[in-house]
């Protein structure tokens, strides 16, 4: 299939406007060794059936797999709006003219975002968790003139490795990692508090629930972050946000991580879909493409990009941000995805994920099959499974989580398993059965 | 055609905020309730949130018409033209779409399901491999410039390997702002180079200003004038006698594929944009992709993981290649947006990928011969798919850039990319692609002439243009000024409460 739309005789007859006679002479710029004489080793073209035969692949029968990327129920209406082609077939929105579709739906995007945060700003979305966590590190520095980053060690280890491919440049930098208690899971209080007090040029970055699925002491985090001169929350796992009490109440500079939750398909692996919130005094210092309220010339209401003066097409080199895009189809999805569950849907779907994990774990405990921590939960936790359970897993076509001893050597035969909306009780029952 | 000036623009096509639709009681959805809801115990209490999460509460039926009476304000591909300079907007196959929807179940930890993905993952390396005449590609940054930080990452890794601290990347002055932007957080200082006046960057200036802290040039090509970097031999054999790399920009590799490949040019490391040349949808402003391509010697500091196969011939992903740059995003970059460049590669082959190039560059020529006796061409250098046109003739009649693009809108167009490159003043890049159809191209032609008509007739009339848009010329300046970025701000800045 071609998606060329000139038959041969408009070809033709462009050819004779412009005074040649085939596609060659329109390459006469390009010296002649670097044309390429043959065609591309490219195999096709192929008709539509046999490319979705080619290129599809099937999940498994039960899956109990996050640790950042997440499954759960997407409303109907979610596909049918995303679909739309005036959504899905549109640029960035430069020309706000034609162009209020998507900027009010990032608008509204920038204010649920704000409110189930309680921050002031949200920008129009960023990569993924981790590049909005390296961008917060960045604006961090830039604003607060940081020289250290302390990251707690239980924070997503992709993300710490994104941070520190980010901040590898940077002279005079310091990353660090503040240690978790090997017993509950938490991030060790102590260590946090001497560290944050041997020098105050440091920010501090902390995720709950944290990659373990623990939830974090956040009120006693945030009486030692008081002084600190800059911290962040993270939050992977957006749907607690249904639940647990809004990030923003422990007063820290920003929240930051991925909602791709929000009516977001896991996909394999990606788009994901960052969230950067912070505070009114950070606006003109954040990354990434925000949307504001504004009128046309006749005085009705309008949208537009707005703060451009901060970034690269702008200022270039000295930009806040080389980004230039924004996930506008994720932040597309998660509009619709939270307009349709509204307070209650998403207050249910949280408590599912919740009761999943706390039936699963009583089942597990009658076993006497008992957590690596004992921290309280969401909906991931972390068990030692071993290589014969792991087999009978696969061979059962179950996937019991994800192994998490590669980064934590110290966690050996570790599995972080997650139960969300998407899992039953029969689930829970079938992995039991292979433990 | 005319400009429509009797068009009145109705009210009732604005839509409010969502927040305003809302009232207590009347979404009813409902979510699937697997399990027992189970009351949290006293040790979760303190972090539970009495107040329910602060989100509008509508109707189904009132979520549908909100959003599909958004989705019409908004221009669209799958509307007509879009021909902005640089952005490559081609239609997207709907095959794409549909194949892509096809993964959204899997999990990245589903590693059985993922056998079979990190295969064709495989595959898309390889042809995009020999799309460039490169030797090895990650496919994992989620975007353009994404791509560009990576290869300015690697490139830095490459010097500290070598025990070198050179400092500077040479960058034309007709660059995306996204060029110096990446560098900098790449910890390279961004040269500017001026290219001359032929519209590209000549290898005698090149030859001036390089030095032994230069350790990249970063080239866009064909440049955002759309014309072909004619000195690229000359300009790579330079910089690699310095010890340099040279790093393409690949926002235009719609003009060479099947045509001449980067990696025979003498480039190094370059990235894709496949949102652009590869038809997957901008959807609004993303995800987009931007895989990057490296030579051997660059190879070992590709971004982690990569895909490997084992000796039992099954993929996997490996983590601890030791000098790898490390991991740029935490999942594996924006997969969806890989599947639709697998579907469209495999929809066009070969050839066909070929032939979409050439026809870009006949479609842009053809425009381009039209339209430069109404419109000042800067450059008569000739050009790929791409050309710049500038508004020095309205301008004397007081007419400019701005006002003819705000004028296509009301023909039913998107305005070509304006005020860029900043080379150009009062610039128009206009890149209309292979996809559209003979018609739709004359009657861009068409309406740019009739623009150019009503600067010297009736000047005036573009203050109140566009008409025939949702809502008339907006205020940026004003929203600049007050930073209303949410509905609670409207209240706290506008005096306005937010109704609901």
């Amino acid at each position: 299939m071609s998606y060329v739309s000139l038959n041969q005789e408009e070809k033709e007859r462009l050819f004779e406007k412009l005074g040649i006679t085939n596609t060659g002479d329109l390459f006469k710029t390009i010296p002649e060794r670097f044309l390429l004489e043959r065609d591309l080793k490219i195999p096709g073209p192929y008709d539509e059936q046999t490319i979705e035969s080619m290129l599809s692949s099937n999940p498994s029968r039960v899956v109990f797999a996050g640790g950042g990327i997440y499954r759960h129920y997407i409303p109907a209406v979610v596909d049918t709006i995303a679909s739309r082609q005036e959504f899905y077939t549109s640029y960035t929105p430069y020309q706000p003219e034609i162009s209020q579709g998507t900027l009010q739906v990032i608008f509204e995007y920038q204010s649920m975002m704000t409110r189930l945060m309680h921050m002031d700003v949200s920008n129009a979305s960023m990569y993924d968790g981790a590049t909005a966590l390296a961008e917060a590190c960045l604006m961090a520095i830039r604003a607060k003139k940081v020289k250290r980053i302390l990251l707690s060690k239980s924070i997503n280890p992709a993300y710490r490795s994104v941070v520190r491919t980010y901040l590898r440049s940077i002279d005079g930098l310091e990353v660090e990692e503040v240690p978790f208690d090997s017993i509950t899971g938490q991030v060790d209080l102590d260590v946090l508090k001497k560290a944050t007090m041997a020098n105050k040029r440091s920010a501090f970055f902390i995720q709950s629930p944290n990659y373990f699925g623990i939830i974090e002491p956040m009120d006693e985090v945030a009486s030692i972050m008081q002084d600190a001169a800059f911290w962040g929350i993270v939050v992977t796992e957006a749907i607690s946000l249904g639940i647990m009490r809004p990030p923003g109440d422990y007063g820290p500079d920003v929240v930051v991580g991925d909602a791709q939750s929000f009516g977001n398909p896991p996909s394999a692996g990606g788009p994901l879909l960052g969230f950067f919130c912070t505070k009114r005094e950070y606006i003109r210092s954040m990354p990434g493409r925000l949307v504001g309220l504004t009128r046309d010339k006749d005085g009705r209401q309008a949208f537009c990009l707005t703060l451009a003066t901060r970034e690269q097409h702008i200022r270039r080199e000295k930009a806040t941000s080389n980004i230039c895009s924004n996930q506008g189809l994720c932040v597309l999805r998660a509009a619709v995805y939270l307009s349709t569950v509204g307070p209650r849907g998403l207050r249910t779907i949280a408590e599912q994920c919740a009761s999943g994990a706390r039936y699963l774990l009583a089942l597990l405990g009658k076993r006497g099959i008992g957590t690596v921590f004992t921290g309280p939960v969401f909906n991931e936790f972390v068990l030692r499974i071993d290589d014969g359970s792991r087999e009978r897993a696969s061979q059962a076509g179950i996937v019991p989580g994800i192994r998490i001893d590669e980064y934590y050597p110290e966690l050996t035969d570790s599995q972080l398993i997650t139960v969300t909306e998407m899992n039953s009780e029969r689930d829970c029952k079938w992995l039991l059965d292979i433990m | 055609m005319v400009i429509r000036h009797n068009v009145t623009r109705s009210t009732e096509l604005l839509e409010p905020v969502v927040y305003s639709l809302s009232d207590h009681g009347k979404n009813k959805v409902n979510p699937p309730r697997p399990f027992e809801a189970i009351e949290l115990g006293d040790v979760d209490r303190p972090l539970v949130n009495h107040d329910l999460p602060d989100l509008p509460d509508i109707s189904e039926v009132e979520v549908v018409r909100h959003y599909t009476r958004l989705s019409r304000l908004n221009y669209a591909i799958d509307l007509g033209m879009y021909p902005l300079g640089s952005c490559t907007m081609k239609y997207n196959p709907k095959i794409s779409e549909k194949v892509a929807a096809k993964i959204g179940n899997i999990h990245p930890g589903d590693t059985e399901a993922m056998q079979t993905i990190l295969g064709l993952l495989s595959n898309l390396e390889a042809h995009l491999e020999e799309i460039c005449g490169m030797d090895a590609c990650t496919l994992w940054p989620a975007a353009g410039a994404h791509g560009e930080l990576t290869g300015m990452m690697i490139i830095k890794k490459a010097m500290v390997e070598r025990g070198e601290d050179r400092r500077e990347v040479l960058i034309p002055d007709t660059a995306h702002g996204t060029n110096p932007a990446s560098c900098t957080i790449a910890g390279f200082k961004a040269v500017k180079v001026p290219s001359g006046d032929k519209g590209y960057l000549e290898a005698s200036t090149l030859r001036k200003l390089i030095n032994e802290d230069v350790a990249a040039l970063m080239i866009t090509n064909p440049n955002t004038l759309g014309i072909f970097e004619q000195d690229i031999a000359e300009i790579s054999e330079l910089l690699h006698e310095n010890g340099s790399y040279l790093y393409m920009d690949g926002a235009n590799m719609n003009a060479l594929m099947g045509i001449a490949r980067p990696g025979e040019m003498g480039v190094d490391c370059m990235h894709l944009n496949l949102h652009k040349t590869f038809a997957s949808p901008h959807g609004g402003g993303g995800p987009g992709s931007g895989p990057v391509l490296v030579k051997d010697e660059l190879a070992p500091y590709l971004p982690m993981p990569w895909i490997v196969k084992d000796e039992e011939e099954r993929f996997r992903l490996l983590t601890n290649a030791p000098q790898s740059i490390g991991m740029i995003h935490s999942g594996l970059g924006n997969l969806s947006v890989l599947m639709k460049t697998l579907s469209y590669i495999s929809s066009l082959g070969g050839k066909g990928i070929r032939e979409a190039a050439e026809v870009s560059v006949l479609i842009a020529n053809y425009m381009k011969k039209c339209l430069k006796d109404s419109y000042y061409l800067p450059y008569d250098t000739p050009t790929l798919h791409e050309f710049v046109l500038t508004d020095k003739y309205q301008k004397e009649r007081g007419v400019t850039t701005m006002d003819i693009a705000k004028a296509l809108m009301d023909f039913g167009f998107h305005p070509p990319t304006v005020y860029f490159p900043l080379v150009v003043t009062g610039a128009m890049m206009i890149e209309p692609t292979e996809t559209e159809p003979l018609d739709e191209i004359e009657r861009f032609i068409d309406a740019m002439k009739q623009i150019d008509e009503l600067s010297r007739k009736d000047p005036g009339a573009f203050s109140s243009i566009p008409r025939a848009t949702p809502v008339s010329r907006v205020d940026e300046v004003w929203a600049a000024r007050r930073l209303v970025l949410t509905w609670d701000m409207v209240e706290s800045i506008m005096g306005e409460p937010p109704s609901k």
